[in-house]
């Protein structure tokens, strides 16, 4: 048995040690290069001392901290709604459908939307609102970017409000609380392990959208992972793409740890 | 509750659901758009559709991309089916939770980390990017998910059943292709729906992956979208929606197997009572 157990790890343990650590070690080490091959610290200055590297940074974390929130706000209630329909399976169902869609897809079809005599314009101006300047702004940026995480945050809260128990309510009820205090009390603070999930599975991916704010922002909008593309793949100063990365990994730990170690449920990504 | 109060909610959630869906119908309808814009609708055609399956280029990647994806799931389905076996013998916690917080390191990165480090290690290897980078690339990424879908499985297992194969002199590949596997299917099953999705879906890490030369879907519609709307875009996501329609429908009768027998045999007697009333 014992030779056996071990032949089960071989493969995964190839992984593991392949594409788990070698991975991030290769981009902590790739960090401590600069453009010309030399080993020196010389990112990291760079990344301290001129001004543009921290205000991207922070900039990153303020759209990507508004995404969340608005996400929050849209899927809590939905989440709370759909345990309360009769058939939750199908709802559920029809919730996660559109996450099987491509991103890149649903992205363009906000390309169209948003256009100039797109759909969103001929609306405005049956309203009798001038056509603007829609696509790639921030607001665009941050509409789409919100519409492509909320699957995301509805499933976890969705989990964590059915695993309630229903006793609690009641005895909540019979306690003299009203719907209001019972929400308030029993059923938010319990429901927190969901909404910590469900930030975590929408924070950490909005830092690095980079297609997003190439297709729909027009890159106006630079977040942690336009600027990681552009150096990997653009400017091919990969020791300052890899030192913006080791920035997003301290980042994504971050918000790990102050979101708690829980399992991420139903996340599809 | 108050039967107002009722429709008031379901009115949010109607809402909710038309602004998750008319992207995506938009998208649909307009891909039969004689006028071959995305915003004034003149007039019905198949025109896009012929145009797709007359593009060879786009057909060949339509090609590749499940190429990919079907491999890539199949492997990362056994690796990862096996690495949940070898993490559930585990015996100490410590180590088994250690390897958990590894298992997971790739469900939470960025898509963007995932793929700069991936063409840091390829390059650092002298790996040539191209199908088998994405395919490795797509295998690895795909692995952790399999292993979170089966290892429930196994821990519900009763560990008696292999105790009791033992006792009748079954030798380890009898307990693993008799009692193991069979029992752990539905999670293998929905691990491998799963990768499945995640390579079709991917387009960061196969984007920083790829090289010249080899490309999936993704990564050109990304290219196709960077330069402006072309209808042939909507008809490849109409076909590729439906498509989507059944893996989800697929996957949704493998999480109804998975929601316990039990259920459905209680179900079953329920009924048998009901009829014999």
């Amino acid at each position: 048995m014992k030779q056996n157990k071990a032949l089960y790890f071989v493969p995964y343990t190839f992984w593991l040690i392949l594409f788990v650590i070698a991975p991030i070690l290769l981009i902590i080490y790739q960090s401590f290069f600069n453009i010309h091959d030399d080993f020196t610290l010389e990112n990291y200055q760079t990344y301290f001392q001129s001004g543009t590297y921290l205000k991207m940074t922070l900039n990153s974390f303020w759209y990507a901290f508004l995404i969340t929130l608005f996400t929050l706000l849209i899927s809590y209630p939905t989440a709370y709604l759909l345990t309360k329909t009769k058939h939750k399976q199908l709802w559920l169902l029809l919730i996660i459908l559109p996450t099987w869609i491509n991103l890149l897809l649903k992205a363009y079809a906000f390309i169209g939307i948003f256009s100039m005599n797109g759909t969103a314009n001929q609306f405005l101006s049956f309203m009798g609102i001038a056509p603007q300047q829609i696509l790639f702004t921030d607001a665009s940026f941050l509409f789409v970017a919100t519409y492509i995480e909320i699957p995301f945050m509805i499933l976890p809260i969705y989990n964590a409000l059915e695993e309630l128990n229903p006793s609690l309510i009641s005895a909540s009820y019979d306690l003299g609380a009203n719907s209001w205090q019972t929400f308030r009390r029993v059923v938010f603070p319990l429901s927190l392990t969901g909404v910590k999930s469900g930030v975590q599975a929408v924070f950490i991916p909005s830092l690095s959208l980079f297609m997003l704010t190439r297709l729909i922002g027009g890159n106006r909008v630079i977040t942690l992972g336009t600027a990681i593309e552009q150096h990997f793949l653009v400017t091919e100063n990969w020791g300052m793409g890899s030192t913006i990365g080791v920035f997003l990994i301290i980042a994504m730990v971050l918000t790990m740890l102050l979101t708690g170690e829980k399992k991420k449920k139903g996340a599809i990504r | 509750m108050g039967q107002k109060k009722f429709k008031w909610s379901n009115l949010y959630l109607i809402f909710v659901f038309i602004v998750l869906y008319l992207p995506i119908l938009y998208l649909i309808f307009y891909s039969f758009n004689e006028g071959g814009t995305m915003n004034s609708f003149t007039g019905f055609t198949w025109e896009y559709y012929q145009a797709v399956f007359a593009d060879k280029r786009l057909i060949s990647i339509v090609l590749n991309t499940l190429l990919v994806a079907l491999l890539s799931s199949l492997l990362a389905t056994i690796i990862g089916t096996l690495g949940a076996i070898g993490i559930h013998y585990v015996k100490k916690r410590q180590t088994r939770n250690t390897l958990m917080s590894f298992n997971n390191v790739l469900m939470v990165s960025p898509d963007v980390i995932i793929g700069a480090s991936f063409l840091i290690m390829f390059t650092f290897v002298g790996f040539k990017l191209g199908f088998a980078s994405v395919l490795l690339s797509h295998i690895a990424f795909s692995i952790p998910i399999v292993v979170l879908m089966v290892l429930p499985k196994l821990q519900e297992m009763n560990p008696s059943m292999i105790t009791a194969a033992r006792d009748l002199g079954a030798n380890n590949l009898q307990v693993l292709s008799k009692i193991i596997l069979p029992s752990i299917t539905p999670g293998i099953l929905a691990g491998y729906f799963m990768a499945f999705t995640y390579s079709l879906d991917d387009f960061a890490v196969t984007f920083f992956v790829t090289g010249n030369g080899f490309s999936t879907l993704s990564v050109e519609i990304y290219s196709r979208a960077r330069q402006g709307v072309s209808l042939e875009i909507n008809a490849l996501s109409a076909i590729m929606f439906l498509f989507a329609l059944i893996l989800v429908v697929g996957y949704y009768f493998i999480q109804q197997y998975n929601m316990t027998k039990k259920q459905k045999s209680r179900e079953r007697e329920r009924a048998k009572v009901v009829d014999l009333l």
